[in-house]
């Protein structure tokens, strides 16, 4: 029988994996960027699930303006990158604090 | 039976294809397992019986997100290689800080279910309405409740649009462009002129 435990599992584990992307991948923006669309699923998926669970579909409506976010954040977030490396040559993000001026 | 069958295999797929996409050494091959992973989330969403956040994360993120960061993987011209010399360096202090995270949701969920806080009666106003279907029932609240939260949303993405324009946007010298407005303006009387020059003598233009 699938309860609400499982779903809680699944997400905690992809929310785990989206910060330990994060964290490996210290240089690649892009692997970050993903890493972080990892994490919002995962809130996702909880959202959804607790939704069924109790019954309340206010939960679904928040995983829609999650989604919402996410795909702003990714547009701005690869608009930043193309134009850091038009002027880098480079997406090595260990120097990104040479941007502030 | 199905049910238990096709959770696990949306869920193990979804959690090792996650996995991949943050190990993978081709960012290329990330995106593509970023997808699978979103693929088996949908299924697991519609398990539940949410089918329309499903169908959204099939359509916004496989159809649109993931297809721009293929793009812009395609598009920059990176030495990968480069940029994984951190991996093993960065490996012990990953493995630290998601062992951490994990334990502390774990204790979470422990502590919730020893007997979780009491802070409120959830008072039916949002409930599912019997009878209709999840999409209808999304919208009844959306378009109602939340009318605002969802026009806030609307703005944010036009935002984002308009950010992502301005910022990739760039004027290269040099480059002969078209100019509409000055094409429209010109007259005909203005391009022709009819002259009755001397033989001989010539016209001056």
């Amino acid at each position: 029988m699938i309860g609400i435990e499982h779903y809680v599992v699944v997400s905690s584990i992809l929310f785990v994996l989206g910060v330990l992307g994060i964290f490996l991948n210290r240089k690649n923006v892009i692997v970050i960027l993903m890493a972080i669309e990892l994490i919002l699923l995962a809130v996702n998926i909880n959202l959804v699930a607790f939704s069924a669970f109790l019954g309340d579909l206010t939960g679904q409506v928040f995983a829609m303006f999650v989604l919402t976010v996410a795909a702003g954040e990714a547009a701005i977030g690869l608009a930043i990158l193309v134009i850091y490396f038009r002027s880098r040559g480079t997406i090595a993000v260990d120097d990104v604090n040479r941007m502030k001026g | 039976m199905i049910q238990t069958l096709a959770f696990y295999l949306f869920a193990v797929l979804t959690i090792g294809s996650g996995a991949i996409t943050i190990l993978a050494r081709n960012p290329v091959h990330s995106v593509l397992w970023l997808i699978l992973a979103f693929f088996n989330a949908a299924g697991l969403m519609v398990l539940v019986g949410a089918e329309f956040i499903a169908m959204l994360l099939v359509i916004v993120y496989v159809g649109a997100v993931a297809v721009l960061f293929l793009f812009v993987v395609m598009m920059l011209d990176i030495d990968f290689a480069e940029l994984r010399a951190g991996f093993v360096k960065n490996f012990p202090l990953g493995m630290l800080v998601a062992v951490v995270l994990l334990a502390e949701i774990i204790l979470g969920v422990g502590a919730y279910r020893a007997g979780a806080l009491q802070l409120g009666t959830p008072d039916g106003t949002a409930s599912a309405a019997v009878g209709l279907s999840n999409i209808e029932a999304l919208g009844a609240l959306l378009y109602s409740r939340y009318l605002f939260l969802f026009e806030a949303a609307g703005i944010i993405l036009l935002v984002a649009m308009i950010g992502a324009i301005v910022l990739t946007l760039r004027h290269r010298p040099g480059v002969r462009g078209q100019n509409v407005a000055r094409q429209v303006y010109r007259r005909a009387e203005d391009a022709t002129i009819n002259t009755r020059p001397e033989v001989g003598a010539g016209i001056k233009l």
